[in-house]
């Protein structure tokens, strides 16, 4: 029996109400008095340098209060990045300076050169396109295999040439890849393209800075996944505001993806422009500025090579990653191709050596970062797609060539070779599930019927792994982690019983506010709807990192529950001395103290009540008040996997893919809500169907962004996806954290691309054009049919 | 974006030649143009209203003349500013034959743009350029021909199964009446 209330339960998501009827509060509802407006100036050419910027005449135009260039910021810092990753030889990466405006050069098609603040947005619109801006174009670099040669233009005249880094993982382990590469019984080779993608949240970016002259303290209210980073981020190494005078507020945030955990240089702009004009200053970007200053995703050009013996055990895997980082360095940028991407190249499979090769190569486009999954979609998506050709090459069914090399559900906790430890995990019940789900032995009726009516029928399976709930802080520290990935939670019990929950993740849509409440409520056996969840303020939360890398329940949630424990702990002293009993004695049960083997009983409410009116309290041993704190910085991270599986139907004549079905059978761990848990494979699944079918960034050799509007770059339509087959019913929960969870925000974006490329191919086999053995994403009808024939 | 073509012109190449150079002549040609100024030693500066896509914009540029080869060759740069909807830069080469009763005039056009005008209107600009090409040389032929001679053409170029007429050299004459008139006054 489904439950009805607390962990376990399909409660409805309370947030919906005010999303759902329009009286949500998201940032560019915040209007404050006196508000000025910004305008950014952004470049048109990818590369180019700035001969000549007079703002004079533009100064001058109405409502005009100030237009800032470069010159203004001098004794501001760069938009720093928070990951300084080692290359091979042991040498940091190569760090180009960020500007908050352009610096004498512009590096990316929407490089923001000034910015200018009127008291209308129309003003300031009229008065940027006043400025005299003169830019002499340079040479584009735009391909990265291109930018890595002798003598190419550099993106960056300061540093030595467009490589970022060249990391190597496992280092140690080069050779004896290469070796056992060398005398495999079948090595298995493919090279691909994970397409670069445009984050797409519902909704822009939107910054609001209010500086407040009478106290001298800064406000930013900004759509972002975590607050206190940029707090942090930009008080400390841009603006140098130290962090009691600035508060940073994300309120309702319409989705992220990773796109909205950067700290961006608009942010640090409205608030540095919001003190010089003395006025609030609020910027709203509009969709076609948001495709060319919001940090991409993916951009992988990749080549790997799956070593097996002759019983097709796998031996090894060497892999030779290009991954764009754009102009700049954003965020995270580093992490994801290396950390996020090298140590999940085992996959759910035993292959006892891996090597991990990436070059990190700035070019003329936007900066890249994390997106939905980050770095893990990548490895899914090679490791998946060679599994796959592999077995074809083999002639052996693909879903028993995973299953022969999984690790066993006894083998866990188990070392990979690529540093992490999966604490627990059963892929072949994952699998099997997945393949009950789909009826995979019938599958060939199906093929059959299909081809009755002139289609090709394909199924494809992928098995993923991803490492969430990120992450261990002395872990990350070592990797290059400039943080801790620890979570917080202060629980503040109100004298009527109240909850007020206030988390340092933040919720952009993941439903934080009902499972969160879930959680602490069945802690104390109490109704959800006395608990509050509260997040996004600075000024109320403790210090948290914020909300990405499927990181919120496994690490946020156990912060809570950790200072739900300290609440009940210090309200059975409360209770023990009402009932005068030994605090041994109390128990907790359905919101009610009572002494064990006593018919002796008090009220949750009461115990708060007493807690804070200790009118008959003993004030020597106990403080009065009911709120605690608690940090908690997780022991390793969580490893969610699944069985994702595909079915496509192919008109061989047009290329046309449709997909019929798609199922994910999920490892999750504990699951707290499994509605909200359903809802958010159902996005992320949506949004692989997206990268697999249709999404494509598109830059011409200029560096001009071809695919800038919704009118060139396809985003997934209600049509273009499958109802889906959900399930999480296999269950292996978490060893190191108090609930037992692993994370699911992510896992659909990651498992599902192989799945459907792999159904794509599939269907292409089974039609006899076995000449195919790849096709990039997304794999569009034209692709589709160049492939079918030969072009 | 790239394109090559070529038309033929009932004018003798000298005519053609002064043509191309002729400031009046390029604003009656450039499709949208609103101002045009300047000579082919110092340039032309423009002023070309134009929409593409979904973008309309006002584009001031200048037009440069260089490898002036008379009268034979010559390539044309220009680049255009349309403010917040970007920019459009291009060039052609242009070359002038003679052939039997005129001019055979040869260009390869060359075309980018940047800003909004790339960001939205790329899936057209391809389009967009070739039919500025083609609205440019065909209002430059009816320039130098005169609309009269044009209308003809108009005819025997429909029904091109027509028996082969080779052009009577006559048909050069009216090809005075369009630009030399306004030209020379005459």
């Amino acid at each position: 029996m489904p439950k009805d209330s607390g962990i376990g339960a399909s409660s409805k998501r309370r947030e919906d109400v005010r999303f759902l009827t329009g009286v949500g509060n998201y940032t560019d509802d915040i209007n404050m008095h006196g508000q000025t407006y910004a305008y950014f100036l952004r470049s048109e050419v990818a590369h180019g340098k700035i001969n000549n910027l007079d703002i004079a005449d533009a100064s001058a135009m109405p409502g005009v209060l100030k237009i800032f260039t470069a010159d203004d910021l001098t004794a501001a810092g760069g938009v720093p990045c928070g990951w300084q990753v080692t290359d091979r030889f042991g040498n940091p990466m190569q760090e180009p300076k960020h500007p908050i405006l352009a610096e004498g050069k512009v590096r990316h098609v929407g490089d923001p050169i000034a910015c200018v603040v009127a008291e209308t947005l129309e003003q300031a619109r009229d008065a940027a396109e006043a400025i005299e801006l003169d830019i002499e174009e340079l040479e584009a670099v735009i391909d990265m295999k291109a930018a890595l040669n002798d003598g190419a233009t550099k993106v960056h005249d300061d540093l030595d040439n467009n490589l970022c880094y060249d990391w190597g993982f496992v280092e140690e382990n080069r050779d004896a890849v290469d070796e056992a590469i060398k005398n495999a019984h079948h090595v298995t080779t493919l090279e691909l393209t994970n397409n670069r993608l445009v984050p797409n949240p519902m909704e822009p970016r939107v910054a609001i800075g209010d500086y407040s002259r009478g106290k001298d303290e800064y406000t930013l209210y900004t759509t972002s996944q975590n607050p206190h980073v940029i707090r942090l981020l930009m008080g400390a190494f841009v603006l140098s505001i130290p962090e009691h005078k600035l508060r940073v507020v994300a309120p309702d945030v319409g989705g992220g993806f990773g796109s909205k955990i950067y700290h961006y240089a608009e942010e640090a702009m409205v608030t540095f422009a919001s003190k010089v004009v003395n006025r609030p200053v609020k910027w709203t970007c509009s969709r076609s500025e948001a495709f060319v200053s919001d940090a991409h995703g993916r951009d992988h050009v990749t080549k790997i090579e799956l070593a097996m013996d002759e019983n097709h055990m796998f031996t090894a895997v060497r892999t030779e990653t290009y991954a764009n980082m754009g102009a700049y360095l954003s965020t995270f940028a580093p992490s994801i191709p290396t950390w996020l991407h090298g140590t999940l190249m085992a996959g759910n499979y035993k292959t006892p050596l891996v090597y991990v090769n990436v070059k990190a190569v700035f070019t003329n486009t936007v900066p890249v970062d994390a997106y939905r999954g980050a770095g893990r979609p990548e490895a899914t998506y090679q490791l998946e797609r060679v599994v796959d050709k592999a077995a074809r090459e083999l002639g052996v069914d693909p879903a028993e060539l995973r299953r022969k090399n999984f690790i066993k559900p006894e083998e866990f906790p188990y070392q990979t070779p690529v540093a992490v430890v999966y604490d627990t995990g059963n892929y072949h019940a994952t699998l099997d599930k997945g393949l009950e789900m789909v009826d995979y032995a019938n599958f060939d009726k199906r093929v059959a019927e299909s081809k009755a009516r002139g289609k090709l029928r394909g199924l494809g399976i992928a098995h993923f792994i991803e490492a969430c709930g990120i992450a261990p802080s002395n872990l990350v520290g070592q990797l290059g982690a400039r943080a801790g990935l620890y979570e917080s939670a202060t629980v503040r019990v109100n004298a009527t019983g109240g909850l007020v929950v206030m988390t340092g993740s933040h919720s952009h849509g993941q439903g934080h506010e009902t499972s969160f409440a879930q959680v602490v409520a069945d802690m104390i056996g109490i109704d959800e709807n006395m608990v509050e969840i509260v997040h996004g303020d600075t000024n109320n939360a403790p210090m948290g990192m914020g909300t990405y890398g499927s990181r919120s329940i496994a690490v946020g949630g156990s912060a809570m529950v950790r200072a739900t424990e300290k609440i009940i702990a210090k309200a059975k002293k409360v209770a023990s001395h009402l009932l005068e009993a030994s605090e041994g004695d109390i128990e907790l049960k359905d919101g009610a103290f009572s002494v064990a083997g006593t018919d002796k009983s008090i009220t949750w409410g009461e115990v708060c009540l007493a807690a804070y009116v200790p009118h008959n309290y003993p004030l020597e041993d106990l403080e009065p008040g009911l709120e605690e704190t608690a940090f908690y910085d997780p022991s390793n991270f969580t490893y969610p996997s699944g069985a994702y599986i595909c079915e496509v139907e192919v008109d061989e004549e047009t290329g046309k893919v449709d997909i019929l079905g798609f199922t994910a059978a999920d490892d999750f761990g504990n699951v707290i809500n499994p509605m909200i848990v359903e809802g958010q494979v159902h996005g992320g699944v949506a949004q692989g169907i997206g990268q697999a079918m249709l999404e494509n960034t598109v830059y011409d050799e200029n560096g001009q962004l071809l695919t800038g509007s919704y009118m060139d770059y396809a985003m997934p339509r209600a049509a273009d996806v499958p109802n889906f087959s959900v399930d999480h019913s296999c269950v292996t929960p978490c060893t190191h954290n108090p609930l037992g969870v692993k994370g699911c925000g992510e896992a659909g974006a990651i498992g599902s691309p192989p799945a459907v490329v792999n159904a794509v191919i599939d269907a292409l086999h089974r039609g006899g054009h076995t000449h195919v053995e790849h096709i990039d994403m997304p794999v569009s009808p034209a692709r589709v049919w160049a492939a079918i024939n030969n072009k | 974006m790239k394109l090559s073509d070529s038309r033929e012109i009932k004018a003798d190449r000298a005519t053609v030649w002064a043509a191309l150079l002729n400031a009046d002549v390029l604003k009656a040609c450039v499709p949208g143009c609103q101002e045009m100024s300047g000579s082919p030693e110092e340039g032309f500066e423009a002023t070309v209203v134009q929409k593409v896509g979904p973008v309309k914009a006002t584009f001031k540029g200048v037009v440069t003349l260089s490898d002036m080869d008379a009268p034979n060759s010559v390539t044309l740069s220009g680049e255009g500013k349309g403010g917040a909807a970007g920019f459009a830069k291009g060039g052609a080469d242009v070359r002038l034959e003679e052939i039997p009763g005129g001019t055979r005039l040869i260009y390869d056009v060359e075309a980018k743009v940047g800003g909004k005008l790339a960001q939205l209107g790329s899936r057209i600009i391809d389009g967009f350029a070739k039919k500025m090409a083609d609205q440019f040389f065909e209002r430059f032929q009816q320039e130098v021909e005169g609309p009269e001679a044009a209308a003809e053409v108009a005819a025997p170029a429909m029904a091109e199964a027509a028996p082969a007429a080779a052009a009577p050299a006559e048909e050069a004459a009216p090809a005075k009446k369009g630009f030399l008139k306004r030209m020379f006054g005459g």
